[in-house]
């Protein structure tokens, strides 16, 4: 209950960034984020190229957005192993069923409703019998990875129809860079995301559940409801992952994303979000996915070995998580 | 129901019972309005058990609460926050990677007015920052800034945010458990000045401690429980720390009209068993 006196403002000042870079977790993503692309353009002749950025974009969109879903479960202190297995059964239904002569629109609807009942099964697991995440996600991984082979029956479905393909549609903006519908719908669901989390209670309350349960609780918060709420959420968001994966290949294939799960993940925690929860952004989130994009395409143009390229993901996984500890053992 | 003699909060015969285990066993309670009411007693004493059904975290198996002359049966720390008594507790309920302002509106917070508020949920965030500086002037806690960190305080000003919180929301009773036990000698002092600052702006305090200066230095009356009961109510100005620990450790018994005697039978009961 002390005020600061003046001999310890020059410590203060120091505190002060350090305090902005803690509370704006997406600074340090962002600077990683922008050394990989100085480097890459340096060191190779065609990554700094306008179609090769939009590619690196592209590439990053289906893992991306589910590891928008999955940032918001990690910030409650969960976790969702199933994410990625919910977006290709999601795929498959939605092109099967427009197969079947569904309009596109329907089919695309009924498997974002898909997503969210899995999802919120998940949720009301983990809240009603309290389950661990951990086993609660990596059970319906298994059960849904099982579900999407049965369903079509190991084979790849093509997708033709218009609304399911609609995320592919590419523009040019100021006549020259190329924007896919996927980049900007992804875009508006990040600030959607931000918005909700850093402007609304719910999004305080996401935080405080998981920072502490117990005082959330004895803040009058109701922690099932917004446990609840974050996996129907998260579900919402699976589906429009598997939309996403439509526009990006032409075939539903069950073996698809087999790691999304791990991938999303480590998006995540590249973005500056603590698997320890209550601490992190959907910013952030969205930079950790061009991270590992970025790298991906500039190793790949440097002639470097996608096994070598997977090396240097998960030291870079390692890496975030051991500063998050660091940053915050320090307190 | 009966007379309420002027209190603000009062219970009467409060049992609770865990398996075979009596907590409280007809527990009494008063607490008049303006006052600090300090709760002193032993562990196991079922201090912890009274002040928990008193903010609504625990239901009594019998007995009853009025509060402001009205008869009022909590079933969970909402309804007693609804009433109108804000609880501190021992570890603060706050979270710590949150600003102050968030945590001081943690699951109360205020929405924009008009389309923005209605429509897409949007906080005032400007509106509760000031309301937290105001609180926090208002009671004399000195912080750098609204915008920091809970994380970032000292132990004894997080103390500050959470009793901050409960003197901004609380219309009838705050209650306190062990405030100072975690903190410094120059904190704690803080705290007890707090605590004063929220008595005298009309807000009464149950104050649950084991530290007896803190006691002596704070409190209007004492509640000594013993053994589930209240066994005595004591006051710092006519009673000594040794009486008051005489009571709670059950060497001295207090008689319906307030004198205190030593107690023998006390001893003997030990020995009986």
């Amino acid at each position: 209950m002390t005020t600061n006196t003046a001999d310890n403002s020059k410590k203060y000042t120091r505190a002060q960034l350090g305090e902005y870079i803690l509370r704006t977790p997406a600074v340090g993503p962002a600077l990683a984020l922008l050394a990989a692309i100085l480097i890459f353009s340096l060191t190779t002749d065609t990554f700094l190229e306008l179609d090769n950025l939009s590619l690196v974009v592209a590439q990053s969109l289906v893992i991306g957005t589910i590891a928008l879903g999955q940032t918001l479960i990690i910030l409650t202190a969960g976790i969702d192993l199933s994410c990625a297995s919910i977006a290709v059964l999601a795929t498959l239904v939605m092109a099967d069923l427009a197969v079947g002569g569904m309009p596109g629109w329907v089919a695309l609807l009924l498997g974002i409703a898909l997503t969210s009942a899995i999802a919120a099964l998940n949720g009301a697991l983990i809240t009603a019998i309290r389950l661990p995440p951990f086993i609660v996600t990596l059970g319906m991984f298994t059960i849904v990875t099982a579900v999407a082979r049965i369903y079509s029956d190991g084979q790849s479905i093509p997708t033709t129809d218009g609304v399911l393909r609609w995320l592919s549609t590419q523009r040019y903006l100021f006549g020259g860079i190329p924007v896919t519908n996927g980049m900007t719908i992804a875009l508006i669901m990040v600030l959607g995301l931000a918005y909700a989390l850093a402007k609304t209670a719910w999004g305080k309350h996401v935080y405080a559940v998981g920072n502490d349960p117990e005082a959330a609780r004895l803040s009058g918060i109701s922690v099932r409801r917004t446990l609840l709420s974050v996996y129907i959420v998260a579900g919402v968001i699976y589906g429009i992952a598997a939309w996403q994966a439509l526009g990006r290949v032409p075939n539903a294939d069950p073996n698809a994303y087999q790691i999304g799960n791990l991938d999303a993940i480590t998006a995540v925690v590249l973005g500056g979000t603590s698997l320890f929860g209550g601490r992190g952004s959907v910013l952030g989130t969205m930079i950790g996915a061009l991270i590992v994009a970025t790298l991906r395409s500039g190793l790949t143009q440097a002639g470097i070995d996608d096994l070598y390229q997977d090396v240097a993901t998960g030291t870079l996984v390692i890496a975030a998580v051991a500063l998050d500890r660091l940053s915050r053992r320090k307190q | 129901m009966s007379e309420q003699n002027g209190t603000i909060l009062r219970a009467r015969g409060l049992v609770k019972r865990y398996g075979s285990v009596t907590a409280m066993d007809g527990a009494d309670f008063d607490l008049y309005p303006g006052e600090v009411l300090a709760v002193v007693g032993d562990n196991g004493a079922g201090k912890s058990t009274l002040i928990k059904t008193l903010s609504g975290a625990v239901l009594p198996d019998a007995g009853e609460v009025w509060l402001d002359g009205k008869r009022v049966r909590f079933h969970g720390p909402l309804d007693a926050r609804k009433a109108g008594i804000e609880t501190v507790y021992q570890d603060l309920a706050l979270a710590p990677a949150q600003d102050i302002a968030t945590n001081l509106f943690l699951g109360r917070e205020r929405r924009n007015p008009g389309i923005s508020g209605f429509l897409f949920r949007k906080l005032d965030s400007k509106r509760m920052r000031a309301e937290a500086q105001r609180v926090f002037d208002e009671l004399g806690i000195g912080i750098t800034s609204i915008q920091q960190r809970v994380e970032t305080l000292s132990g004894g000003q997080r103390q500050g945010v959470a009793v901050a919180r409960a003197a901004a929301f609380g219309t009838k009773v705050v209650i306190m458990d062990e405030p100072t036990a975690a903190l410094g000698v120059a904190e704690s002092a803080k705290v007890l000045e707090l605590i004063g600052r929220i008595r005298d702006r009309g807000l009464p305090v149950v104050l649950i401690s084991h530290n007896m200066p803190h006691v002596f230095e704070i409190a209007d009356r004492i509640h000594v429980h013993r053994l589930g009961r209240r066994v005595a109510v004591a006051a710092p100005a006519e009673h000594s720390m040794n009486q008051v620990v005489g009571l709670l450790t059950g060497a001295l018994v207090m008689g319906e009209d307030g004198a205190i005697t030593e107690a023998q039978h006390a001893v003997t009961a030990g020995l009986d068993q």
